[in-house]
């Protein structure tokens, strides 16, 4: 479709290194984001590939204590900061959004290429604490172990993870005001893609969780170096305020990785079932009611810290509201494929993938969410379970689902859809048989961050162990056969899925300046029709 | 090498299906119900997902004729969840403040927690480490703190587990119902040895908990070393009856309602005796004057446990007839 005559894509506008490092393009940003997370996915992974060689036999014989704390930490720091947080926002939400809502750019484009700075110097800055000898606090740094007793690199990995805070206030900050002012004449709140939705309230998120991260950083750097008293109570403090404060950011952050995920998976099946998305308007409202009751959940991380009966009581209750427009959103999901015409391509094979693996997250976390059910659970396997089901099954699951969905897009070419699915399927099996065994651990009581454990436990930690040899198997096939498809895959055409959503009506891949001629927005939102001609298309 | 060392439990543990005290078969019934209901959940989503799947897969020849707006489905399957969801909170809930509200008789046990070892005291003075001896069927209470960073008291048999925190009190009860060895985990990561910080409760039927207590050194009981500490540290030089100094007087606090200074009430509780040992300006009683010093520094966990031990047996001689 693409004549000579059209202005070069935005990937050969400028080819130099230089045209990439100073630029303001937001499509060229996503893609500066898109390498970046790559390598720090396989760093975080590579750690997770020794936790569970090591745990594949009950006595701690691979690695030593020290430099396993070192290392479940250094998994958790990368994948929560430097990958999952940053993944779906900075790299999709930046090349889409711009693209959904018919506009140029993003409000502040000079802004967003800061924000890539300061994710890659808070990156780089944490690197650095892990190549010096690393941090062992977890990730969740609690005081005052990570005040007083920790003799790593403690200070260091917060500097970097303060910085990293930076770029997602700044990117959150971009995305709202984009949303508000940016949107093509036509486009309401109420034809925005839900994809939109999910980006605006992730980005209040990100805009007023955030800070309070940054000043826990500061407050315990502050104890650290200066022995000011604020959370050890050999100083005058206390413990407990530190969980407080940190669970205050961390739990909104486990929406700030979900809801983008539920954006893309709301892209996707109603493209593959051909079926306008089942009850947009309440999909809409639940993604804003997430966000906002996820603010008021954070002690359900505390029921067993010492806190008071009544705290504990409230952080129950509203951890159970929570889950109730999450549980509409599996059931529109599912509902979306009723009276469809369905294609499983490879995208859609991630969303069906996540909603399932979302579902059993979701499902789990309501025993977490029940008091005298987490007295026994929290602290087990039974949690590490539930949260990677959320933030892997569900975060990652439709992250590469939405990688797939717009790579034609963003490359104008296509991926070999046979390849695809057999990623596909085996990101689904490894994660499963990696990670429902250690439900199962947890219920029996294994307890976490355990370097070596009783034998009792080890058949099940052999299942894990395998399931995340075929998970690392089924997260590299993609890394070859993209690569492969930049050079030789077949050319994609403007919208080979024939989806819905302006960011199809540019070309493939878009200029820099997007549109060719202003982006028509269609009457209704997702206006698919189950018996209408079908796209010429991937097998 | 170091490998043999590192599983600090032998093998002969079974931990699949233990349920040793009266609070772990509550949690096993409410953790079976749950497993009923969302199993149900997930079991029909995932049949419907498939259905839909394979009926209306593309290329199929079917009815696709869009259907009509369901409002009634939708008010449907968010009202009933919701519904569902108070009375799993209730329960749930219900289980909790009785797990956090010992019986006034239970038998009671100190635990002195530090990177990476359990130091445990009975009121007669027995000292155990990393191993809690307890007799079957009568309730244990388990008033717990730490020497530096958080732990975590964990004993899956009896489905409890409570964080161990610097600085207060925090408690455990139980009772147990099954004879035997229980794993005893630090279930909150606390430094290189965390999963080296494990040891094993003990359930042994009343009479053999008996020989047990009195067997081993003898010691001097908790609230008798704790009086001897009371004069040692020169407490009795202000809060005995005979003192001259204005000081409240401490015999039968324990339990007791205090009126502060401040015109707040607080029950004396063993926090509330740590942080007037410690922190004596915190508390101030009403009618009397802050002039005590602070003991912190001066006196260690143990220490401080005995006191409030004294303290404690003083109210048992008080009580009202």
């Amino acid at each position: 479709m693409t004549t000579d005559a059209l202005p070069a894509s935005y990937l050969e506008d400028g080819m130099s290194l230089r045209s990439w490092l100073t630029t303001t393009d937001h499509k060229r940003i996503a893609i500066l984001y898109a390498l970046s997370i790559t390598a720090f996915f396989f760093v975080g992974g590579a750690a997770a590939t020794i936790i569970r060689m090591e745990l594949a036999t009950p006595a701690g014989d691979l690695v030593s204590n020290d430099a396993y704390n070192k290392l479940f930490t250094a998994h958790g720091v990368i994948m929560v900061w430097l990958f999952l947080i940053p993944s779906i926002p900075s790299v999709l939400g930046n090349f889409l959004l711009p693209l959904m809502l018919g506009a140029r750019d993003l409000a502040f484009p000079r802004l967003n290429l800061l924000s890539w700075y300061l994710y890659l110097a808070g990156g780089l800055i944490t690197l650095e604490a892990l190549l010096l000898g690393g941090v062992d606090t977890g990730w969740t740094f609690y005081t005052p172990y990570s005040t007083m007793f920790s003799n790593t690199y403690v200070v260091l990995t917060l500097v970097g993870v303060f910085v990293t805070g930076f770029s997602s206030i700044l990117t959150g900050l971009n995305f709202i005001v984009t949303i508000h002012t940016l949107r093509a004449p036509a486009m309401g709140w109420f034809k925005l893609p839900l994809f939109a939705w999910a980006m605006y309230a992730t980005s209040l998120i990100l805009v007023l969780a955030t800070p309070v991260l940054a000043i826990t950083t500061l407050l315990v750097a502050a104890e650290r170096l200066f022995q000011i008293g604020i959370f050890d109570p050999a100083y005058g403090g206390d413990p407990l305020l530190f969980q407080h404060l940190f669970w205050f950011y961390s739990h909104p952050a486990v929406y700030i990785m979900v809801l983008p995920a539920m954006g893309v998976v709301s892209e996707i099946i109603p493209c593959f079932a051909r079926r306008p998305v089942f009850g947009y308007d309440t999909m809409a409202y639940a993604i804003l009611a997430i966000a906002s009751v996820g603010f008021l959940v954070w002690g359900h991380h505390m029921f067993v810290s010492g806190q008071s009966l009544a705290a504990s009581m409230t952080f129950s209750l509203l951890s159970f509201l929570v889950a109730i427009p999450s549980a509409i959103k599996v059931f529109n999901w599912t509902a979306t494929l009723y009276k469809g015409s369905i294609r499983f391509d490879a995208p859609m094979l991630y969303a069906l993938g996540f909603v399932g693996l979302f579902t059993i997250g979701g499902l789990t976390g309501l025993f977490l969410a029940s008091l005298s059910l987490d007295v026994h659970l929290t602290d087990t396997y039974f949690v590490v379970a539930h949260f990677h089901y959320i933030m892997v099954g569900g975060s990652v699951m439709a992250y590469f689902g939405g990688l797939h969905f717009w790579w034609p897009k963003a490359t104008g070419r296509m991926y070999p859809e046979v390849w695809a699915r057999i990623a596909a399927v085996l990101v689904f099996i490894g994660f499963n048989l990696t990670f429902f065994p250690q439900f199962i651990l947890g219920v029996e009581g294994m307890p976490r961050r355990y370097h070596a454990y009783p034998p009792q436990f080890q058949v099940l930690n052999l299942f894990s162990s395998t399931g995340a040899g075929v998970l690392a198997i089924g997260y590299l096939m993609p890394l070859v056969y993209f690569a492969w498809s930049m050079g030789r895959g077949k050319a994609a055409g403007d919208n080979p899925f024939g989806a819905q959503g302006l960011e199809w009506q540019a070309r493939s891949p878009p200029p820099t300046h997007n549109f060719d001629a202003p982006p028509v927005v269609p009457a209704r939102v997702y206006d698919y029709q189950a018996d209408e001609p079908l796209p010429e298309a991937a097998p | 090498m170091a490998a043999d060392t590192d599983a600090t439990l032998s093998s002969g543990f079974r931990l699949l299906h233990a349920a040793a005290s009266a609070q772990a078969s509550r949690t096993d019934a409410l953790f079976l119900a749950m497993l009923l209901l969302c199993g149900t959940v997930a079991i029909v989503l995932l049949v419907l997902v498939v259905w839909f799947s394979l009926r209306y897969r593309r290329g199929r020849q079917v009815d696709r004729t869009p259907p009509r707006e369901m409002k009634g489905i939708e008010v449907a399957w968010t009202v009933t969840p919701l519904l569902i969801f108070f009375g799993v909170f209730g329960w749930a809930a219900r289980d909790y403040v009785t797990m956090a509200d010992p019986p006034a008789d239970a038998l009671p046990v100190s635990v002195v927690a530090r990177q990476w070892m359990w130091k445990l005291q009975h009121r007669n003075g027995r000292r155990e480490i990393n191993e809690l001896h307890v007799p079957l069927g009568e309730p244990v209470v388990v008033t717990m703190t730490s020497q530096d960073v958080i732990h975590s008291f964990f004993i899956p048999a009896f489905r409890l587990k409570q964080d161990v925190l610097p600085g207060r009190y925090t408690r455990l009860w139980f009772t147990a119902t099954q004879l035997g060895e229980f794993p005893l985990f630090c279930s909150e990561y606390c430094g290189s040895e965390h999963s080296q910080m494990t040891g094993r409760v003990v359930v042994l039927s009343p009479s053999d908990y008996g020989r047990w207590l009195a067997s081993g050194p003898s010691e001097p009981g908790m609230a008798q070393y704790g009086f001897a500490l009371f004069r040692q540290l020169g407490c009795s030089g202000c809060h005995d009856p005979r003192s001259t100094i204005h000081a409240p007087l401490l015999e039968g606090l324990y339990g007791r309602t205090v009126h502060l200074q401040d015109g707040r009430s607080l029950v004396a509780d063993a926090n509330y005796l740590r942080d007037s040992i410690l922190v004596p300006a915190k508390d101030v009683v009403a009618g009397f004057a802050p002039v005590m010093p602070s003991f912190a520094g001066q006196v260690s966990e143990e220490d401080l446990q005995a006191l409030i031990a004294y303290i404690q047996s003083t109210h048992a001689r008080d009580a009202t007839p």
